[in-house]
């Protein structure tokens, strides 16, 4: 809920003043007017608390219900209304509390006299704070709604973020388990390293955060992780030739990036071709950027690569684009027989 | 654990999936069954079509994802497929639509005792009654009704959304892959189907319907009874007598439109 204008001190302060203001204004202003100092001060003090008191209470009251738009025009009757009892309490307690001095001006008459003049003021208070407070919470409204909307904007796009980053293939899980059931018996070593490998890929998996990212070396890392595993599911059909140029291993990028492009490249290479598959990652720097390329055979006979992206790479697009807001770091090329990704990361400086 | 009481070997299968370490455990598994005997191991569907062909086994144990052409387009290319158990990591709901069709289905990791009770299960299958029918008649309804199944499973296959991508045809005892963009039309040819495309046409022994039902609605339009087309190879329609059309592609070819056939391609070509 939006905080009352009041309970800042400074706003306070700066209501208490306005007060105070008018409150001298006006034992001047009946002092002019040939009334006792005492009766001004007692007249100012009572009317003006009174006042005070009431635009406090419709400010606050007003942080449980604002007027609607169409319905601004209730400020006015309210404001003439509170004015009306505002002035009919200040003569009740007035009249009777300062009639009886003996004074150079009847006090009841000049009462009488003054209360078009008394009315004029206490409407313009009246209705100048119910202005103030609603523009003020109005104000108060739009600035929770945007941060409302940019919460759930930051939130969504986490959310999405994490789900790109958390696509793991379960293909590749349940024939990795496969594979280790296989070796068990076979060759119990193995698959006692194969668990080791899958546990280090998976907790990789679980713990990396979209903020931090990591060193080009950390990722390759993984990305041998990774590879090794696919190796034991494909034997001799799957080689792989990792080039990184000289200063590129210090470069970051955002975690589990490389993996699932590769795994990409994995899939078209291996279940387009029934022959052995190499698949190539060079990285270098290009300008601000690090630059990945990383390329599989395929056979183009039967398989067409669809222009820009596709082949299971629009996650890693939609990942740039929420990371970066740019479309263009995400590129395609074929050549021949060889399929090519290329990823471009911005450096921050 | 087997009360089978036929001669050692008796049973004919063949292993097909693309890691090594996947095969390597149907056959220790395969083990403790004395009566089914190994006749090969694949690497591919290729190898799996010459396989099948050169020992006519019982029972295949058949990967679905795998290079080149996957499980089901190999039993396409299939003729009488055997009894298929597919082995595979594919999602279960995906699978599940196989169920009635297939023997059974294992998802990987499987243990012994789902591979045990689906081969039993099989078993039960191939010989109803047991020893009350003679070896002879068994083996001929099983196989009848083997080969029913996979028809349907089959036709389940070119339902699943995302399936064809592309056809696989025999062409010259070869393996042809056409990408779906390429074909252009496809005719109805007595018991099989006549696909043309840029490289020639390509029979396959699939009815119309299959294909109707295997290909991309909003791109292959059955415009005749014998006659589905490709709406991006359109470059004309002129009418041909009564009621009918005739549609010009951009090979030239004129394909027949029938009344109901122009309603629907109107549709899909949005006119």
């Amino acid at each position: 809920m939006a905080r009352a204008p009041l309970s800042n001190g400074k706003f306070l302060l700066i209501f208490l003043s306005w007060w105070a203001i008018w409150a001298f204004m006006q034992i001047s202003l009946l002092v002019g007017f040939g009334l006792s100092s005492g009766t001004a001060i007692t007249d100012s003090l009572v009317s003006n608390s009174l006042v005070a008191v009431l635009c406090a209470f419709l400010s606050n009251g007003m942080q449980y219900y604002l007027p609607k738009k169409e319905l601004y025009w209730y400020i006015l009757f309210t404001s003439l209304g509170l004015s009306a009892i505002i002035l009919l309490i200040c003569k009740g307690i007035l009249v009777p509390l300062l009639n009886d001095k003996t004074d150079a001006v009847n006090y009841s008459v000049f009462f009488n006299r003054s209360w078009a003049v008394r009315f004029d003021i206490v409407f313009l208070q009246v209705a100048c704070m119910s202005i103030l407070s609603i523009l003020w919470y109005s104000a108060e409204e739009k600035q929770e709604d945007r941060q409302r909307r940019n919460d759930a904007e930051r939130l969504a796009k986490e959310a999405e973020l994490f789900k790109l980053r958390q696509q793991l293939a379960p293909h590749f899980l349940f024939n990795s388990l496969n594979s280790i059931s296989a070796l068990i018996v076979s060759h119990p070593e193995q698959a006692r390293k194969m668990i080791q490998q899958l546990s280090d890929f998976l907790r990789g998996n679980l713990k990396k955060e979209e903020q931090q990212w990591v060193p080009l070396s950390e990722e390759l890392q993984y990305l041998e992780l990774y590879l090794d595993i696919e190796k034991v599911r494909f034997g001799h059909r799957l080689s792989t030739d990792i080039r990184c140029e000289d200063g590129c291993l210090g470069m970051r990028l955002p975690p589990m990036l490389l993996q699932p492009i590769v795994e990409n490249a994995i899939k078209f290479g291996l279940y387009d071709t029934t022959e052995a598959v190499t698949i190539a990652i060079r990285a270098r720097l290009d300008g601000n950027y690090v630059r990945i390329e990383v390329e599989n055979p395929f056979d183009p006979e039967t398989s067409r690569p669809k222009k820009g992206t596709g082949f299971g790479l629009t996650s890693i697009q939609r990942r740039l684009y929420l990371l970066f807001a740019r479309p263009d770091l995400l590129e395609t090329r074929v050549d021949n027989h060889l399929f090519t990704t290329i990823v471009r990361i911005p450096q921050q400086i | 654990m087997s009360t089978n009481t036929t001669t050692a070997a008796s049973i004919k299968t063949v292993i097909i999936d693309d890691e090594p370490l996947a095969r390597s455990i149907v056959r220790e598994y395969l083990q403790s069954f004395t009566q089914i005997a190994i006749v090969q191991e694949c690497n591919d569907g290729f190898e799996g079509i010459k396989a099948i062909q050169a020992h006519h086994p019982d029972l295949i144990f058949l990967d679905i994802q795998m290079p080149k052409i996957n499980g089901f387009e190999m039993l396409e290319l299939v003729e009488q497929p055997p009894a298929v158990i597919f082995t595979t990591a594919f999602d279960e709901y995906a699978i599940k639509a196989f169920e009635s069709h297939a023997v059974d289905y294992l998802l990987k990791p499987f243990n012994k005792d789902r591979f045990d009770k689906a081969i039993q299960k099989w078993l039960d299958r191939r010989a109803p009654g047991s020893s009350a029918q003679t070896p002879g008649a068994a083996a001929t309804s099983a196989a009848t009704a083997t080969t029913d199944t996979t028809e349907q499973l089959l036709e389940t296959a070119a339902q699943s959304p995302g399936q064809q991508q592309r056809v696989v045809v025999k062409t010259g005892g070869k393996i042809k892959i056409i990408p779906i963009e390429d074909i252009h039309y496809l005719e109805a040819a007595d018991d099989y189907v006549k696909i043309h495309t840029h490289n020639g046409a390509f029979l396959k022994n699939r009815t119309m319907s299959w294909f109707e039902k295997a290909l991309d609605p909003s791109q292959f339009v059955r415009t005749h009874r014998s006659y589905i087309l490709n709406v991006q190879q359109v470059t004309r329609i002129d009418p041909y007598e009564k009621d009918s059309h005739l549609c010009i592609l951009q090979s030239g070819a004129q394909i027949p439109v029938s009344k109901a056939g122009y309603v629907k391609l109107k549709s899909v070509l949005g006119l």
